[in-house]
């Protein structure tokens, strides 16, 4: 365990990393992890000022903000999961070498996807701050329930992960267009899991499926740590108590690690059988 | 009858550029058609994302002239990602596949190939960007109310005109990067939704900014559109459309000229150093 983790998890965390970083200076990289995440939450921002009277201090503001910022990380860790295979096998050429080197392949993607989740720490707690300082987000270091969101935070992270190598190991089977699969798995995320506006907004019969993602919860956790009772002002998941939210998101997340096992031996095999691993796409 | 030196002899002058223009243009315009899986998902991914904005309208109970805002702005993104990833980057993907040092090489213009690669890429775009605008009319019910024809075509046309323009200059510049070129690319997506107005009106920034977030020609562009596309447009517009259409002008003139500019400077250089085409650079 102790040796799979120092020859795979370390050197692809610390790969990550300097993939992610070392194409300019440090300050440059800072002001590029921060400028997209932020622009987009000022779209959201600037819609909402365009139309509403209600000011910051309207809990639908708040939601939609947060929501955002913490959606980061989907973007960050899931997506870069699986973009991280693609980026060895496509752009750099490298993962028919880390396949026949002696790391853990999952493992490895687990690594990359913790370099995702520092550059995507930063973006996150820079749109916070921005929000608590700049756009009147009612957002106080001291009632935030620290042990609550930290749990939540490391739940979410885990799932997001797991989702990660699953989509990866899929990108791994497939020679057209991969680069979508990550994306549109995202972007789907994005509109069903209520991360920017509530469920209940969404037509009756595509609901449920907001109920079946498990960011949807952990969003919900991640809103009520950080803002108290006021996250509460949506009829949607109001009905769940934390320990309930919890629980769901905590079996949904076991799931998922058990299906990206499954998924990964499978889709693993398929890509060493239909000669995948070293496949370059040219269009 | 003719003689293998006869039909050897290669074109040259406006000839060459228009033959250059059209076998760059076809590909593009084929190979797309060719993934139906690019199609769908370069056409679903904007409209997922669209759709979501739309939604956040709905949730703080925006009047209905904000959807259809929405919808064009959606619908517009797909010209952006269009210029920056199959323009802006695509001398710096050659680069990277080892075909630039041929682009440079062979006896035609780079503008030529841009152009090409601008026509083939708009034809295709307009049909996505049109998918979206339909979808999301027939989806969210959107009210439309044409003012001018003749102006909505000049805007649309224009608009076009100086973003291709944009996107030839920003592949010279983006020659001269290595990883960088990458990551900005990726860069230039949320802020310019975010500087261009593509989901509100750009008026919220007030003069200054939307002066400078102008430089971008879709931010007049969508602002014009909209205008003249719904019944409260002009309301909520920045400045008369007749003055968006002479910056637009402008802008096109601007950007086709610097990038006339750029490019040979870029090719005499590639010439003389022999290592802009290098993909270790």
């Amino acid at each position: 365990m102790l040796s799979t983790i120092r020859r795979s998890f370390v050197p692809a965390a610390w790969l990550g990393w300097q993939i992610e970083s070392n194409w300019t200076d440090p300050f440059l990289f800072f002001t590029f992890s921060i400028v997209k995440p932020v622009a987009s939450v000022l779209i959201l921002v600037f819609m909402y000022n365009a139309v509403s009277q209600a000011g910051p201090g309207s809990p639908v503001y708040a939601y939609i903000y947060l929501g955002n910022a913490f959606y980061i990380y989907v973007g960050a860790v899931m997506a870069g999961a699986s973009f991280s295979v693609l980026d060895d096998r496509e752009r750099y050429r490298s993962l028919k070498y880390i396949y026949i080197a002696p790391v853990s392949i999952p493992v490895y993607m687990f690594g990359r996807a913790v370099a995702r989740f520092i550059t995507g720490t930063i973006a996150v707690a820079v749109t916070l701050l921005a929000g608590a300082l700049l756009f009147g987000v009612p957002l106080n270091p001291l009632t935030v329930d620290w042990p609550m969101f930290l749990a939540a935070l490391l739940l979410g992270v885990v799932c997001l992960t797991f989702m990660g190598v699953f989509i990866g190991a899929w990108t791994m089977t497939i020679r057209t267009e991969p680069w979508f699969v990550g994306e549109g798995v995202a972007a789907a995320l994005y509109l069903f899991s209520g991360a920017i506006f509530p469920l209940s907004v969404l037509p009756a019969f595509l609901q449920p499926l907001g109920y079946v993602m498990p960011m949807t919860y952990w969003l919900e956790l991640l809103r009520r740590a950080s803002l108290g009772p006021g996250a509460a002002a949506f009829p949607t998941l109001a009905g769940f108590t934390n320990a309930e939210l919890f629980g769901i998101l905590g079996l949904i997340t076991a799931a998922f690690g058990v299906i990206t096992w499954v998924a990964y031996r499978y889709f693993d095999r398929v890509a060493r059988e239909k000669g995948l691993i070293d496949a370059v796409h040219n269009f | 009858m003719a003689t293998s030196t006869d039909t050897a002899t290669p074109d040259r002058g406006w000839r060459l550029f228009v033959r250059t223009v059209f076998a760059r243009a076809y590909p593009r315009l084929i190979g797309q058609q060719r993934e139906k899986a690019w199609i769908f998902f370069e056409t679903a991914l904007p409209f997922l994302g669209t759709i979501g904005y739309i939604y956040v309208y709905r949730a703080i109970q925006a009047p209905e002239e904000f959807i259809g805002f929405v919808v064009m702005g959606g619908a517009m993104t797909a010209f952006w990602l269009n210029v920056m990833w199959m323009m802006a980057s695509q001398l710096y993907w050659e680069k990277e596949s080892g075909n630039l040092a041929l682009y440079i090489m062979a006896p035609n213009s780079l503008m030529a190939i841009l152009l090409g690669m601008a026509l083939g890429g708009m034809l295709a775009t307009t049909l996505r960007a049109a998918i979206i605008t339909v979808l999301g009319t027939l989806l969210f019910n959107i009210q439309f109310a044409i003012a001018s024809y003749a102006q909505l075509f000049a805007v649309f046309m224009l608009t076009m005109a100086a973003l291709y323009g944009l996107g030839m200059l920003l592949s010279s510049l983006f020659l001269l990067w290595g990883r960088e070129a990458w990551q900005i690319a990726n860069l230039l997506q949320e802020p310019v939704y975010f500087i261009a107005g593509f989901y509100f009106p750009v008026k919220s920034f007030g003069v200054v900014v939307a002066m400078a977030s102008s430089l971008i020609p879709l931010t007049l562009g969508l602002d014009a559109m909209r205008q003249l596309v719904f019944a409260s447009g002009p309301t909520l517009g920045w400045l008369p459309v007749e003055i968006e259409i002479a910056a637009l002008v402008v802008l096109a003139v601007a950007f086709i000229a610097a990038a006339k500019y750029w490019l040979a400077l870029m090719e005499r250089k590639a010439i003389e150093e022999g290592t802009l085409t290098d993909r270790r650079r």
